[in-house]
């Protein structure tokens, strides 16, 4: 490249409009932004419906919604967290982190980055539109099982194009994350020092590219079943009803890992930092992740072990399923290996990795739990499933997102956020959470069927108890709105590093980076890769 | 209005990815408001299709103006050859389910139903009737779906459609070394051999698609067979006007002197593409007419 090419137009370098800034940006920190903040408004989107459900589920009998209004929350609140929250979030840090990470100026791809962003509200508005359409708003589940989802009312076409728009959004923003890892990598950037985070991301993206095309076929196929007279899902034509749950599952227990390895990666830059030592195992994490993401494509009929399935089918996915937890060990071993002898501190980054740590293991336990073919025909679609999936999503994925949002906040805004409303937005959300969930899992051991708006009176005590911790925890999360006000307003200075133990290229810009960092790539020693 | 940022560029703002979200959304509200039979669907779905047109040809041609006006470095270059290869891969994923589709209803659930298989009491309960054969030609409940008299064979129409796709994957690769060579009328001629082939390949897929629906009885209703037929087919038959659109562009570029034989991205992306869809082709004749 000549230095000729290079100019520079300082009047937009600097300056953007407001318009210019946050409509056609193309500024990885800035489409970061933009992707946090949405996930932060749907977090509350979702999180009503969650108090909806919780309310209805205080008392047996019907006190508050409708049944089929009940059944649409649980399905919209399912959607919403999954491709609105933790989904957008964690592409949210991947713009603002990886290009910081491994010293490039940019995404690859910048406007195609915007684009992905953009989709989603449109998206999105598709979606939650149906609540408000002749027949409300989908009610089958967020699994979208034939035939049940081709009863839903004007909502159908509505939510099958927002899955697949949404699909569209996540393979542009895999794709250009592969390509920004690939080829934006600072010279001595290597493989082996790139920062655990982006290592997940860049699994995650293949992941995504493997899975969503996938679940967009399997929609297609319900469409037309219902709008064009084919019958890929209906027997009496010679289709069959599961085979759209084989083929969504082969995306949906990929689309899991999706959910949770860059929650992984999160946790492995944070845990480090707050233990002063570098990462224990640093290549059998990277291994174990890539092992987790490719055996995440052999293991989804553990979803549909009740479905008849030939016996050999459901042997083998049950030992698939069960050797996933190996690599998933080797994460959790080295993650307490690292915190082993290290001189630990507990700010609020820490606190919620710690937590992750602790919870997301009682969810991978009781995975492997329902893993077991002949247990899971007692515990499938029972609130035992609601808990697990809640203890590895919530007290996982979204504690994991907290983590990296009070970790990487001072780095982001300049400012150190308030550490007191840090510990108590934890403190609340962990004691409640676990109120919330783990009273679940009593339920669906003693039988109560998930997706039911009523109940038998013998679960009472437990439902009540879980509503409270429900209620408790949705307030709790005020708090940290609060604290994201706070810091983007003011606060003490951030230093550059931040963090005391904290090493690594980002660490090495100011707080807040300037609105373009390594314009010309940084050198990469051995000193600053990774933590 | 851009900038590019050391060595790397990186445009400055844009508004054509926000132009085409609202583009997409108002397709998809828009088909979803005319499969719900809403009143105002035409006037959403019109706009839909300008909105569309709007940004294709701004943001393409933005995009060609800075390719042509050398704003993209080498390193630009291998980000763009990264994108396409993984976004092929992609479409090979969303070609996967279907075929997944087509494997899962000849393997297990069409012998199911015929009632082989420790277990599976369908046939048994519901359907004693049915015998399962492939092509299926009889469902089991044969009044909610219109049986087919015939199927379409491997050896007419798609064995010629299949040289027409082969040979076109021969002629873009002509053009290539054409290119390389920096040979630009033979260029110009091998791309319009191609665009040609691909034309006549659509021409011929519709005239089968005629036959199927007017001879055969043979349409989106007639039970599996005719699902995943149409579904794949269709399906590759969309990717194969795209692609030929997307060569037919390359080659009205060609004619205005674009590309150069050491810089043409562009065209290469469109020819993996052409290959790609050729390759599904392979697996469509092989699977859906021919085993
Ligand atoms: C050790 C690892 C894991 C194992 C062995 C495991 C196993 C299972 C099994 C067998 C089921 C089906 C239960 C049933 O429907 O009867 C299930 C459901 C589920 N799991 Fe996991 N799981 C693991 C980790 C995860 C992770 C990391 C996530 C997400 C971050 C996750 C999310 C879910 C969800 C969302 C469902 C419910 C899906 C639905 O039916 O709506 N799981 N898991
Ligand atoms: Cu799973």
């Amino acid at each position: 490249m000549s230095e000729a090419a290079i100019h520079h137009d300082d009047h937009h370098e600097h300056h953007p409009g407001f318009i210019q800034r946050w409509f056609f940006g193309t500024n990885h920190k800035d489409i970061g932004t933009l992707y946090l903040l949405f996930s932060l408004v749907m977090f509350f989107i979702g999180g009503a419906m969650a108090m909806v459900i919780r309310l209805e589920l205080f008392q047996p009998g019907l006190q508050f919604v409708d049944p089929q209004f009940f059944n649409s929350m649980t399905t919209m609140h399912a959607l919403v967290m999954i491709f609105g929250v933790v989904m957008p979030a964690a592409v949210g840090f991947a713009n603002w982190m990886i290009p910081m990470m491994i010293g490039a100026p940019d995404m690859a791809l910048p406007r195609l980055n915007n684009w992905s962003f953009w989709i989603l509200p449109f998206a999105f508005t598709l979606l939650l539109v149906t609540l408000f359409l002749p027949g409300g708003g989908p009610a089958g589940g967020w699994t979208m099982y034939p035939p049940l989802m081709l009863q839903t009312g004007d909502a159908f076409p509505f939510v099958i194009f927002a899955v697949h728009f949404l699909g569209f959004s996540s393979v542009m923003g895999a794709i250009n994350i592969i390509a920004t890892v690939f080829n934006m990598r600072a010279p001595g950037m290597t493989f082996m020092k790139l920062p655990l985070f982006v290592w997940a991301w860049i699994i995650t993206a293949f992941l995504l590219i493997a899975s969503i095309p996938v679940l967009a076929g399997a929609v297609t196929m319900l469409l037309t079943d219902k709008y064009f007279g084919t019958s890929f899902f209906d027997a009496a034509g010679g289709g069959d009803p599961v085979m759209f749950q084989h083929i969504f599952w082969f995306f949906g227990h990929p689309e899991v890992y999706i959910l949770i390895l860059p929650a992984f990666g999160i946790v492995s830059q944070v845990i480090p930092t707050f233990s002063r030592k570098p990462l224990f195992g640093y290549e059998s994490m990277v291994y174990a992740t890539a092992a987790i993401a490719f055996m995440s494509f052999f293991v989804w009929a553990h979803h549909m072990f009740t479905v008849g399935m030939p016996l050999a089918g459901e042997l083998f996915f049950m030992y698939a399923t069960m050797s996933i937890a190996v690599p998933t060990g080797v994460k959790i071993f080295n993650w307490l290996a690292t915190m082993w002898r290290g001189s630990l501190t507990f700010e609020t980054p820490m606190l919620f990795a710690v937590a992750f740590v602790l919870l997301f293991s009682i969810g991978g336990f009781s995975g492997l739990m329902l893993g077991i073919t002949p247990a899971d025909f007692q515990y499938h679609d029972t609130y035992f499933v609601v808990a697990h999936f809640h203890y590895v999503l919530v007290t996982g994925a979204v504690f994991a997102l907290f983590a990296g949002a009070y970790y990487w906040l001072p780095k982001w805004t300049g400012h150190m956020y308030n550490e007191t409303l840090g510990k108590w937005h934890f403190w609340l959300s962990t004691i409640s959470v676990n109120v919330l969930f783990f009273p679940q899992h009593f339920l669906g051991l003693a039988g109560m069927p998930r997706r039911i708006p009523d109940y038998a009176v013998q679960f009472t005590e437990w439902n009540m108890v879980s509503s409270i911790g429900g209620f408790v925890f949705g307030l709790s999360q005020l708090l940290f709105v609060v604290v994201v006000i706070q810091c983007i307003r003011g606060g003490a200075k951030a230093t550059n590093q931040v963090w005391e133990g904290a090493h690594g290229l980002e660490w090495t810009l100011p707080s807040p980076p300037p609105a373009h960092t390594f314009t010309t790539p940084p050198k990469v020693t051995d000193s600053v890769a990774h933590s | 209005m851009s900038d590019s940022h050391g060595a790397y560029y990186v445009p400055q703002s844009s508004h054509w990815p926000i132009v085409s979200s609202i583009a997409l959304f108002c397709l998809f509200g828009g088909t979803a408001m005319w499969l719900n039979d809403y009143a105002a669907y035409p006037y959403v779905l019109g706009l839909a299709v300008a909105l569309v047109l709007y940004f294709m040809f701004g943001w393409f041609g933005e995009v060609i103006r800075e390719s042509e006006t050398g704003k993209y470095n080498h390193q630009v270059d291998v980000s763009f050859r990264w994108s396409m290869g993984w976004f092929i891969f992609s479409e090979v994923m969303f070609f996967a389910a279907f075929f997944g589709a087509l494997f899962y209803a000849r393997m297990y659930a069409g012998p199911w139903l015929g009632g082989e298989g420790k277990g599976f009491a369908t046939n048994e309960f519901l359907w004693p009737e049915f015998a399962y054969t492939w092509p299926m030609l009889s469902f089991p409940e044969g009044s909610f779906y219109s049986a087919p008299s015939g199927i379409i064979g491997a050896w007419g129409l798609p064995a010629i459609n299949t040289l027409i796709l082969l040979t076109s994957g021969a002629t873009i690769t002509f053009a290539h070394w054409a290119l390389v060579k920096n040979k630009r009328s033979p260029l110009v001629w091998w791309l319009a051999a191609t665009v040609a082939l691909g034309v006549l390949f659509i021409f011929l897929q519709g005239e089968e698609y005629i036959h199927a629906y007017q001879d055969l009885g043979l349409t989106l209703n007639s039970g599996i067979y005719g699902a995943t037929f149409f579904l794949l087919t269709g399906f590759h038959g969309f990717h194969v006007s795209m692609g030929a659109l997307m060569i037919f562009i390359i080659m009205l570029r060609a004619i205005r002197g674009h590309f150069t034989p050491e810089n043409h991205f562009a065209f290469e992306a469109v020819a993996w593409y052409w290959h790609f869809v050729d390759v599904v082709w392979l697996f469509l004749f092989i699977f859906v007419y021919w085993l």
